[in-house]
């Protein structure tokens, strides 16, 4: 897996690519609190376009990242699930509960 | 030296209680060191046989995906997250009689040398609470027909089946 961040005004933006498992969904958590908790950004912007799989413990990382930023009142986003990412969502019950768009551009536009 | 020390114990475990021979419909054997960064490697092997063996591309996803979760729930709480402990793994094709006949099956059989687990503790959580953690037993229960935790000796042995959807199989043929 790989994890590259990008800014722009009151965002940052993960572009994440290959497969969150247990390996590295820690390296995928510590990021995103990281950046939620204390760089304080406003709004935390995943891309998950080239994730190619993701496990419990990296939904488990998202769902900390969502939890932080509500608990501070920031928004925290993700776009360009694959099928395979947006099924594990769907199976744990959970899509509903994340702010999720189709590409950046609608990530950003909102 | 050290990885002596290592794979040793992995001889006595794939070998020990059952006898897995070729005439009992023995697939594939793995013997693996508890290191996480090793799970994309079973997960490549877990795809491939899946789809040899005819199920549908989900069934493919979700029984790589229960086999995934569980050698994770290995890593994470049989062993407490040292890379260096043994998981034997084996995978046989099963049969069970049904109302339409034999229905052929896989059974992954999942073996480690942690402490005894309790299998109270191996009911997963309610997805109605929003929190981390938990999702892997839900995971297995969702794609296996069978989830069988025995604790044999000092082995901790975990047993997965799914079977092959005939009237799936029927439509593709």
């Amino acid at each position: 897996m790989q994890i590259s961040t990008r800014r722009e005004d009151k965002t940052t933006i993960f572009d994440v690519s290959g497969d969150i498992d247990l390996a590295n969904s820690p390296e995928v958590r510590k990021a995103l609190l990281r950046e939620i908790r204390e760089n304080r950004t406003l709004r935390v912007v995943m891309n998950m376009s080239k994730v190619r799989y993701i496990d419990s413990s990296g939904v488990a990382s998202l769902v900390e990242g969502l939890k932080a930023s509500r608990d501070l009142g920031s928004r925290f986003i993700l776009f360009g699930l694959s099928g395979t990412a947006r099924e594990v969502l769907q199976l744990s019950r959970l899509l509903k509960i994340f702010e999720v768009y189709d590409n950046e551009e609608q990530a950003l536009a909102r | 030296m050290s990885h002596m020390k290592t794979f040793l114990p992995l001889r006595a475990l794939d070998t020990r209680g059952q006898n897995f021979e070729l005439s009992r419909g023995l697939l594939l054997k793995l013997a693996m060191r508890s290191d996480p960064s090793l799970l994309c490697v079973v997960r490549g092997a877990m795809e491939r046989l899946t789809e040899t063996l005819g199920f549908s591309a989900a069934e493919c996803r979700s029984v790589t995906r229960a086999v995934d979760e569980a050698l994770t729930n290995i890593m994470r709480h049989s062993y407490g997250g040292c890379v260096d402990r043994p998981i034997a793994m084996c995978f046989r094709q099963v049969q069970r009689r049904s109302k339409r006949g034999l229905d052929e099956g896989l059974e992954v059989l999942l073996c480690d040398r942690g402490p005894a687990i309790d299998p109270a503790k191996l009911r997963g959580r309610k997805l109605e609470e929003i929190r981390p953690g938990g999702l892997g037993l839900h995971f297995i229960r969702q794609a296996m027909d069978m989830v069988e935790f025995t604790r044999v000796g000092r082995t901790n042995r975990l047993r997965l089946v799914k079977y092959l959807q005939p009237a799936k199989l029927d439509l593709n043929s």
